[in-house]
């Protein structure tokens, strides 16, 4: 596979690691009251679509920047990337 | 009609024109006592004992394609019970003693050869953690044998004793492990099951589920409604998209595993062995091609097919451990759908819904629990109470903490 | 039998080879098939089951009856197919699946017993005793499946791994893909044009017309001519893609030296992944036969096989053959091999009405209905209106139609379609993605609808890529239709063949059909259809044909089972790159390694690091003996080990603080600038994930240590963290592992060997306590940083210098350290040490451990939001009673084994009364006895009691006393001296 680091081109899906869904960006708040339900269900449910998916991707062998895929679980077709930092911040600025 | 040699032998003076279809045609019914989604080996096995073991019948398996088109005919047909944890090792255990019996129950020849597996072993550390997971599988009842370096090259002397880069040190060996012929299994559990009764429905795809007052009413199909007081869901790799017509998420990902067939040499491979240092494990088949594999692709997918990295990641491991097999050639690659779970161990169990079962997350070991999983299903659905050897396979494990995480991997699916 | 005139053959060479250690001459241009047929040699090989005698079948990758042995010794090559073996001087090649000489094969008996090996006979018996199956049925079963053989010996061939790129990659370099390779590369492209084979052209070379009225490699050579003058086009013979993958990636071998006696200096083949922005799939037809009774014999083979033998490699089956089709083609194959001037018995066409192209005798609405001569065809039974007679011939070729090589265009899962029409499958419309097929591939099989359908592929190719073309001109070609008619199978009673390797007939398929193994897929599983290593690549279409006969479904309905990779064999070896060996992975060696290497030491594999395990000294015929020595003289004195594995990352920021509080489980913000602070990571999960040391060097600076194993992890971790949880922090990472040597040095000298070589640094306790840390300089302006931390429980120091000043520090240090005892200890040493303190290290945080059991519970921070501390409370792991205890024999002469499970004296050993295990022990030279670590349920409730280790693996089982985990100095006095 090839991904489209939006900084440094197609690059060999070899040169990254793969952590998942990208929804573990949404860290819920670990001292709000209800932290241990909402934990449970960040940290182990998956919506898991067959269809297209936001995922993280870690360039370990490139420039250690943490990326979100959109790609397709059932043609693995790639539709776009982003820097997870990007998309982290914009959602804080959502959040505000 | 009974499978004997002398069935064979008649047959075959009279021109082969007495045998019968292994299992009917069945067209749907509107309605049964169990549907059982997922025409694969676990949902087979599932109806199988539900009739035989647990005297139920008005039963169904729905099939979207044909039987045994799921992971049951695409694995690497191993079949072991050397785990550490107890919330697995008596589970496996139990289901290598239904293996162990598996043919004369169903007069079917499967080939379950116990020809052994031997986990290498190339550290001190691996040592210490594989003789814990000896010990419990002792403890467990099951056997085990702690090899040395001279004992595993007495067993397997072409393997890189010489100039490998993990050295290796011994070997943890389980006897009773190997093989079994894949769909045999399948084959068998379905005409069995078809003899007790049981409608094999193929070409039947699962498009909804009708839940009425939070309870299960039946299902939605290609072929139409189909009406059921308990629904039991087998569909390892495709469980996150059925459950989630029922409104589901659960604790698994879906990832595709490759495996791999050699062309068809003499054979020279005693068991199973495998190369935890090197992503790689081989059998040999009784035609001869060797069977082996490695890790997941590692990326969420459900396409069935893999790519080169993983093709060449394998056939490295398998040449730094067996430099003899260079010049034979892979003859297939073939991927397969896992439910890779959080914490890489199954769900046997009830869900929020009544009368909704669901029998999921086996990752890459579902092959070998065929039996059981079919067993301890079928009860937890005939009878409400879950097999005590498959107690530990709840839902809720993971919100209360009793997660069964065999590598210690935490809640990465793709690193279990 | 003699060759033939004209040809694609070298005849001013002559090369010798042998078969079965008989000596045969050939030429350059041969391949082994060619050069067999050349010879006489009809009968080649044995089949998989029933080990009839099988003949060369095929001219190209199909080929599913000649395979050999190639070569000898270590360099042999099992399963190879003689139709793909280039010829070359000194080539041997054997026989294989067979019991005594290939002609007397004692095997050859099962074909008697063939009644009793139907499809899937091997289900339905042995099942009776039990125990026999092992016993008995499978070891026969053993001894007699497989085709080739191993050499059983490394293989001694070196492989070879490249990346290439390209705008179009054209698979396949018959009409089709020269023409799309012509047109791409003319327009400036960069351009593969990759075929299997080792001379462009594909069937054009085994055809006698003619292109603009010259002979097809007239045009052939020119194009070569003009390819040679394009930079932009690289040209891969003898290269085979095998699979498509995603995003435009192809796998490809090229078999580099394979035509060679030997590799010489270079590879023997090359493993390609190439990516290409836009494929042509040029890869032809195959020809399918048609089964009769007894079609296996030796010299019957496909009539289009037939024809390129006659016409590219001169040679011939037999002097008199017949052709047996249901199309024109197969009359072409009769005008070629008469005008060569071999004999043709006749022409034998299902089709009623069948028109003559030439002067043979025509059987029109004739099938032939059996074939007689058992090591090799004599005759054959030609029938028509149900009158039969018997046709002499040595050869007859078959023509069935052909069935376009789809297999690449549908390794993305797409299915191909039947095109009633043609009575062909077709590529599907789901192709992968940028893939255009041509030529024979998509129907178009004609040399001219090739030629063209190539050009237009190519095009259509640039034309996305907006890259301008023109179409090239194009020779004028054949043209002719081939008017089949679908013929599957001649029906009878005797067993003719589907798939040949693995003695696949249509009774078989009919006994599937009976038994309701009708879905393709069962059919495939049940007789082993299609499974054989040539793929069914002559099989498969015909054996679904006649399963649609049987169920009275179309072929449309019934369908194909799935392409897979590979298209042909791929060896192990190439797909392994040559990373084999000691380079299987790379060896990360420590920046005291060429010192510690000079002193003698042992190393050990630490991941992909080897690490020195221990420092044997003369006389010393144990490592025990050394371990004990390294572990007694740092206790006494001082030791110094390399610890650089452990993982390091830099961490700073004006957020740096908040950062590492969220990180770690216990407090870090807290830590005051020149202070070290142990630290405990948990993953999301609450699980401990890793510990190690955090110092704050700075305001704005720290230096997280990850244990060794874990350093990548972790790192990729806090990057995780930093970027994706908390990007609004001011922290920036970076990981500093191999950048800074880091030397432990231990023990209670271990200040007056540092006070020696630290510039004007202060030392001492009160100015340098335990856990201090400080940027400085040492011998005299070198950079360092110091930092007092202990895994021994010492007195103890760990002294960074840049990586490439770790090995002379440690000579100096041992140098100057001599007259205190400075010894150097490695892994073994550590180990010993840390286990004796009580350490937890990666047999007790193996992912499976929480802070709880670790006993370190209290560190995990209330009223902060770090990571995993939510989950750290869930019921089953905060109401976890397993702890870290440590133990001790109760007999000090008997071993503490780790691995081994504890037990309550007296309880029955089973999993429901197992309440822990081992997890380190060592002997302990200061204990002079066995020690070791492990969880216990209630561990905290059951100091001094007694326990059972047992250890059935091996039958051992030693009582232990529960005893606190701080063997030595539990107080801690040393540290802080």
């Amino acid at each position: 596979m090839l991904i489209p680091h939006p900084l440094l081109g197609l690059r060999d899906a070899q040169e990254f690691t793969y952590l998942g869904d990208a929804a573990l960006l949404d860290r819920p708040d670990g001292l709000a009251a209800d932290a241990e339900a909402s934990f449970a269900d960040y940290v182990y449910l998956r919506n898991n679509p067959a269809g297209v998916h936001r995922e993280l991707w870690f360039h370990e062998h490139g420039d250690r920047s943490w990326l979100i895929v959109k790609r397709n679980t059932v043609t693995h077709e790639i539709l776009g990337a982003e820097l997870a930092r990007d998309v982290a911040l914009a959602s804080r600025g959502e959040a505000q | 009609m009974r499978f004997s040699g002398f069935r064979v032998l008649r047959e075959a003076l009279t021109g082969h024109g007495g045998w019968r279809p292994l299992w009917r045609n069945c067209e749907p019914q509107p309605s049964y006592d169990f549907v059982i989604v997922g025409g694969g080996g676990h949902g087979l096995a599932t109806a199988y004992h539900l009739a035989a073991v647990f005297g139920q019948s008005r039963i169904a398996v729905l099939e979207k394609g044909w039987l045994g088109s799921g992971n049951i005919g695409r694995n690497t047909t191993i079949i072991r019970s050397n785990y550490l944890l107890p919330g697995n090792e008596p589970f496996y255990e139990f289901s290598m003693k239904l293996w162990e019996n598996l043919e004369q129950e169903l007069n079917f020849n499967a080939m379950v050869s116990q020809r052994g597996i031997v986990n290498l072993i190339h550290t001190d550390g691996q040592r210490d953690a594989y003789r814990r997971r000896g010990n419990a599988m002792l403890h467990a009842g099951a056997d085990a044998q702690l090899l040395s370096r001279d004992q595993v090259r007495d067993l397997a002397p072409f393997l890189n004793f010489d100039n490998a880069r993990f050295p290796i040190k011994g070997g943890l060996m389980q006897r009773r492990a190997g093989t079994a012929r894949h769909d045999g299994v399948a084959w068998g559990y379905a005409r069995a099951a078809d003899l007790l009764g049981v409608d094999l429905i193929q070409n039947c795809e699962v498009t909804g589920f009708r839940i009425e007052n939070g309870k299960v009413a039946g299902v939605d199909t290609t072929r139409g409604h189909i009406g059921a007081k308990k629904v039991g869901v087998a569909v390892a790799g495709s469980s996150g998209r059925v459950m989630a017509m029922a409104g589901m998420r659960l604790p698994i990902e879906s990832h595709v595993l490759q495996a791999f067939v050699s062309e068809g040499l003499k054979p020279v491979i005693p068991g199973v062995i495998t190369f935890g240092a090197g992503h790689f494990y081989v059998s040999q088949s009784d035609k001869g091609g060797l069977i082996f594999g490695g890790d997941i692709d590692g990326y969420n997918s459900y396409a069935q097919r893999g790519n080169l990295p993983v093709i060449e990641d394998v056939a490295e491991g398998g040449m730094a451990l067996m430099p003899m097999i260079g010049r034979a050639r892979l003859l297939r690659a073939w991927g397969g759908i896992m439910d890779m779970s959080m914490d890489g161990s199954p769900i046997i169990d009830r869900t929020p819904i009544e009368g909704l079962y669901l029998n999921a997350g086996w990752c890459y070991g579902g092959f070998k629990a065929t039996p059981a999983s079919g067993y301890a299903f079928a009860q937890l659905m005939a009878t409400g109470n879950p097999h005590e050897a498959a107690a530990a396979y709840r839902l809720d494990r993971f919100t209360r903490g009793y997660v069964i995480d065999e590598k210690g991997a935490g809640a990465t699916p793709n690193l279990h | 039998m003699t060759r033939l005139a004209g040809g694609l053959i070298d005849r001013s060479q002559t090369l010798d080879f042998t078969f079965d250690g008989k000596s045969f001459k050939g030429h350059p241009g041969d391949t082994l098939a060619s050069a067999l047929l050349a010879n006489g040699m009809r009968l080649v090989g044995r089949s998989f089951k029933y080990h009839r005698p099988r003949g060369v079948f095929a001219a190209g990758s199909e080929e599913p009856n000649a395979m050999v042995e190639l070569r000898t010794g270590a360099w042999r090559e099992p399963n190879t197919r003689a139709t793909m073996v280039e010829l070359f001087d000194g080539l041997e090649a054997s026989s294989q699946n067979r019991l005594g000489s290939l002609r007397h094969d004692l095997l050859a008996v099962n074909d008697l017993f063939a009644p009793f090996f139907a499809a899937g006979f091997y289900y339905k018996t042995f099942m009776w005793p039990k125990a026999f199956w092992e016993r008995l049925y499978e070891p026969m079963i053993r001894r007699a499946a497989g085709l080739g053989s191993l050499s059983m010996q490394p293989d001694p061939d070196t492989y070879d791994k490249g990346f290439l790129h390209c705008d179009l990659l054209v698979i396949g370099g018959g009409a089709a893909g020269l023409a799309a390779a012509l047109t791409a590369a003319r327009a400036g492209a960069s351009v593969i044009l990759a075929d299997e084979d080792f001379r462009l052209g594909g069937r054009l070379n085994g055809e006698s017309h003619s292109l603009d009225d010259m002979p097809a490699t007239g045009w052939i050579n020119s194009l070569e001519a003009e390819f040679a003058s394009l930079p932009n086009l690289r040209i891969m013979r003898r290269t085979t893609v095998f699979g498509a993958f995603d995003h435009g990636i192809y796998g490809a071998v090229e078999r580099v030296s394979d035509h060679l006696a030997a590799p010489g200096a270079g590879v023997r083949q090359t493993l390609w992944r190439i990516t290409a922005r836009r494929t042509v799939l040029a890869a032809g037809a195959t020809e399918r036969h048609v089964p009769f009774a007894n079609n296996d014999r030796p010299g019957i083979m496909l009539a289009g096989a037939m024809r390129t033998f006659a016409n590219r490699f001169a040679s011939c089956p037999a002097d008199r053959v017949a052709i047996f089709t249901n199309n024109d083609d197969g009359h072409r194959t009769a005008l070629d091999l008469s005008a060569k001037g071999i004999e043709i018995a006749g022409v034998i066409d299902t089709r009623d009405g069948a028109k003559v192209f030439g002067s043979y005798p025509l059987f029109a609405g004739a099938a032939v209905t059996n074939a007689r001569g058992r090591l090799g065809l004599k005759a054959i039974d030609v029938t028509v209106d149900g009158r039969t007679q018997t046709l002499r011939c040595g050869a007859l070729g078959v023509s069935g139609g052909w069935n376009p090589n789809v297999h690449l265009a549908s390794h993305h899962r797409g299915r191909p379609c039947w095109d009633n029409g043609l009575q062909a499958f077709l590529p599907g419309e789901d192709l992968p993605a940028g893939m255009i097929v041509a030529g024979a591939a998509k129907g178009e099989g004609t040399t001219h609808s090739a030629l063209n359908s190539g050009a237009s592929a190519a095009l259509q190719a640039l034309a996305d890529l907006g890259l301008s073309a023109s179409r090239p001109r194009l020779p004028q070609a054949e043209d002719a239709p081939t008017n089949l008619k679908p013929f599957w199978h001649v029906a009878g009673k005797g067993r003719a063949w589907v798939d040949f390797q693995n003695d696949v007939t249509v009774k078989d398929i009919k006994l599937a059909h009976l038994e309701n193994m009708r879905p393709v897929e069962h059919l495939k599983r049940w007789t082993t259809l299609g499974m054989a290593t040539d793929q069914g690549k002559t099989a498969n279409v015909t054996a679904l044909a006649v399963m649609a006969e049987l169920t009275g479904k179309s072929i449309a309905e019934t369908g194909t089972t799935i392409f897979r990779p590979p298209y042909t064999g791929v060896s192990l070896g190439v797909l392994g790159g040559g990373d084999t060996g000691k380079n299987f992975r790379p060896s990360r060696l420590t920046p005291t390694h060429q010192w510690a290497s000079a002193n003698g030491a042992v190393f050990t594999e630490a991941g992909q690091w080897m690490r020195a395990q221990y420092f044997p000294r003369v006389g010393e015929t144990t490592w025990r003996e050394t371990v004990d020595r390294e572990v007694l003289a740092t206790r006494s004195g001082v030791g110094i080990c390399d610890v650089t594995t452990l993982g390091k990352v830099d961490v700073q920021g004006t957020d740096a603080a908040e950062f590492l509080d969220r990180i770690y489980a216990n407090k870090m913000a807290s830590l005051i600038p020149g202070r070290v602070r142990y630290g405990l990571m948990l993953r999301e999960d609450g699980f401990a994930y890793d510990d190690g040391t955090c110092a704050r060097l700075g305001e704005d600076h720290y230096v997280v240590t990850t244990t060794t194993a874990q350093a990548g992890p972790v790192y990729r971790h806090m990057e995780f963290a930093r970027q994706c949880l908390w990007p609004e922090l001011d922290v920036q990472l970076i990981s500093t592992t191999d950048a800074w040597a880091q030397l432990a040095v231990a023990g209670p000298n271990s200040r007056r060997l540092l006070e020696r070589i630290v510039d004007e640094f202060d030392l001492s306790n009160p100015a340098f306590p335990f856990m201090a840390c400080a940027e400085t300089t040492v011998c005299n302006g070198l950079r360092a940083r110091i930092f007092r931390i202990s895994f021994s429980g010492e007195l103890a120091y760990e002294l960074a210098v840049p990586a490439r000043y770790g090995n002379a520090l440690m000579e100096r240090l041992i140098e100057i350290g001599a007259d205190l005892g400075a010894t150097p200890y490695g892994t073994e040493a550590l180990g010993v040490m840390r286990i004796e303190k009580g350490h937890a290290a990666g047999n007790e945080i193996n992912g499976q451990t929480t802070a709880q059991m670790l006993g370190l519970a209290r560190m995990v921070a209330k009223g902060k939001d770090a990571i995993g501390a939510v989950m750290s409370r869930r019921e089953g792991l905060a109401g976890d009673s397993r702890v870290l205890v440590g133990l001790q024999p109760v007999d000090p002469a008997e071993p503490v084994v780790p691995g081994s499970h504890l037990f309550s004296p007296g309880a029955a050993q089973t999993t429901a009364n197992d309440l822990g295990w081992v997890t380190s022990a060592c002997h302990s030279p200061n204990l002079r006895s066995s020690i070791g670590l492990g969880f216990l349920a209630g561990g905290g409730e059951r100091m001094g009691e007694e326990i059972i280790a047992a250890n059935p693996l091996q039958n051992q089982s030693v009582r232990l006393r529960v005893v606190s985990q701080h063997f030595v100095d539990p107080e801690g006095g040393r540290l802080r001296d």
